[in-house]
């Protein structure tokens, strides 16, 4: 668990040169261990689909060093990187299956190319299918799956060549919070079973604290934060990682210095208002919602509300001690440094 | 004034009318049959040959277009300039022009100037650049996203051409496939212009110079059911190997179909 099996070390990218250069990333450094599940979250733009290309170098980084596995991806030979691409597969947002191939060979594909004999890839290809649940599906074609189903063919497909590392590139964005879930548990289930380390590249704060351990908060280009899910998500220490964790990406200065304040997610429990009006029925604490993005699907809410609490300690810790009662749904005490 | 128009009109149709009649002689069928059935033959040898080489350069041309382009998987500016140049060229001539202009080159390659033979040179030296532009095009459909899936997993570029790009877009090769063989069995009607044979040259010597109304017509008639039923079959290909479609609301053959409604009976 302890042991690296990705390092970036003073990784830059630059596309373009001169005065039209966009520095896409500057001065990464990142150590994902081995087992983990990884997340690296930050806003459109931040640089997050660029960093993971330069894992499996679909982007070539301009400096720096990457070491995937133990080898240096960024001096292997193109030959030898096509081999190491094996051990680092990859899913997207987008599914990117193969639309004129059935599902069955889809997740044959990745076997094709390295020259696995048809039959034992047929025999390996059901057999992941089978471990996403879609055994079903083998002779459907991806145009007649839904997103989830496209996503859970993609998944399979990137475990044919027994890898190392699963990187995921907003491979649960296109998809509904129900789906979302059921993608995360998967994945959290293979981590888990076959031990492959997860990278996760999100926008979604839910789907961080819903599987990863540790996380990287990218903001324009640079690595604003890193840790500890628990301790980032609680004590958010940059403007960056405050405009992820707090909903609505409030600013520190829109609440006042010393607000005793506290997070908390939402995770397809009850509706969210009952919540706040119970606590005030049951418990007689009043809360004041400092933020929120929630969203109800089907009498469910999913997302994330900042709450500030009385001053009074008793009654604070009354309220939390309440809310972390509630089924579904998580609560975070929050501290300002402003 | 309104009569000379009447009688204009009248002229016309009863000129009209009697070339169609003439098409329903035994006469005519015995006389220019065997001709016709000759012409029609080399028009399609010559429309079928040409398709065949004109796809082996203008395929490969394509394939090379999409890899060389600036966010293609092997980018080079040069190639990708200089083969643009040469297509663009190739495909700015007049096809007539073409023909003329590259005589002896079409002798040195197949022997003679004329005939059959001496058209399929120009009309694949013509189709080619057409073609790699159409591949390209089919191509360029292909998502980026699905190309980069596999350098992902590790595929080289020559199996990036051959399991990605070619595979997901048949579809889209196979219906400018169609636009490809109508425009060069267009091409052979030119060719006949100067002695290659076929329809195009019975329409031209009969019809046109021997002002022989009747041939002209049974030679458009032959084109259009030509075309038609190309068109009709790749269409038909084409939707039926699609599975991007949903499989379950498949049309049948177009012209069978058709055909089905005239035959049926209740």
């Amino acid at each position: 668990m302890s042991e690296s099996i990705i390092q970036i070390q003073h990784l830059n990218k630059t596309f373009g040169s001169g005065d039209t250069a966009v520095h896409a990333l500057e001065d990464i450094n990142l150590d994902i261990k081995q087992g983990e599940i990884f997340g690296i979250i930050g806003l459109s733009g931040a640089g997050k689909s660029t960093l993971v290309r330069c894992i499996n170098l679909l982007e070539r980084p301009t400096e720096g060093t990457v070491i995937v596995d133990g080898k240096e991806m960024t001096a292997l030979s193109e030959k030898e990187l096509r081999l190491a691409r094996r051990d680092v597969t990859m899913i997207f947002q987008s599914f990117n299956l193969l639309m004129q191939r059935t599902c069955l060979k889809n997740v044959c594909f990745p076997m094709e190319l390295c020259g696995t004999p048809a039959a034992q890839a047929k025999k390996r290809a059901l057999e992941l299918l089978e471990i996403v649940g879609l055994a079903d599906k083998a002779d459907a074609y991806p145009s007649q799956l839904s997103g989830g189903q496209k996503q859970r063919v993609a998944i399979a497909r990137a475990l044919a060549t027994d890898p190392k590392v699963l990187l995921c590139d907003e491979a649960t964005s296109a998809l509904d919070p129900t789906t979302t879930a059921s993608i995360l548990a998967l994945l959290k289930d293979l981590n888990q079973k076959l031990g492959v380390t997860v990278v996760v590249i999100t926008h979604q704060m839910s789907v961080i604290e819903e599987i990863c351990s540790r996380v990287a908060i990218l903001d324009g280009g640079v690595v604003a934060e890193q840790g500890n899910v628990e301790e980032i998500f609680s004590n958010p220490k940059t403007d960056a990682a405050r405009r992820l964790v707090y909903p609505g990406g409030a600013s520190v200065q829109q609440y006042p210095v010393g607000t005793h304040a506290v997070r908390v997610a939402f995770n397809g429990g009850t509706a969210y208002q009952p919540l706040i009006a119970s606590l005030a029925i049951d418990c007689g604490v009043k809360v004041n919602i400092l933020g929120a993005d929630t969203r109800n699907i089907d009498g469910k809410a999913f997302g994330t509300m900042l709450l500030g609490l009385p001053d009074d300690p008793n009654e604070a810790a009354k309220a939390l001690s309440y809310i972390r009662s509630q089924p579904n749904v998580t609560a975070e005490e929050v501290e300002y440094h402003a | 004034m309104l009569d000379a128009l009447i009688q204009g009109f009248s002229n016309f149709f009863s000129g009209a009318f009697s070339t169609i009649a003439v098409l329903f002689t035994a006469e005519f069928w015995s006389k220019y049959g065997p001709l016709l059935l000759d012409g029609t033959i080399d028009t399609l040898v010559m429309t079928g040959i040409s398709t065949v080489f004109a796809y082996l350069l203008g395929l490969p041309l394509g394939v090379a277009l999409i890899l060389t382009q600036p966010h293609g998987i092997r980018p080079n500016n040069a190639i990708y300039k200089v083969l643009g140049w040469i297509i663009n060229v190739g495909r700015s001539l007049p096809f007539i022009i073409l023909m003329v202009a590259i005589m002896d080159f079409t002798k040195l390659i197949v022997g003679t100037k004329i005939g059959v033979r001496g058209a399929i040179v120009p009309l694949v030296v013509s189709a080619a650049p057409f073609i790699a532009r159409m591949v390209e095009t089919s191509l360029s459909e292909v998502d980026a996203g699905v190309v980069e899936a596999a350098q992902s997993m590790g595929a080289s570029t020559l199996q990036i051409v051959w399991k990605v790009y070619l595979p997901e877009a048949k579809p889209s090769l196979v219906l400018g496939g169609a636009i490809s063989i109508v425009t060069i069995l267009a091409y052979t009607a030119i060719a006949g212009a100067i002695g290659a044979g076929g329809l195009g040259d019975l329409a031209i010597r009969y019809g046109y110079q021997r002002r022989y109304p009747p041939m002209l017509l049974v030679t458009v008639i032959f084109l259009i059911v030509l075309v038609q039923l190309i068109q009709s079959v790749f269409s038909h290909v084409s939707a039926r190997i699609d599975k991007r479609l949903d499989s379950g609301h498949k049309k049948g053959f177009a012209p069978l179909e058709m055909l089905a409604r005239f035959t049926h009976t209740k």
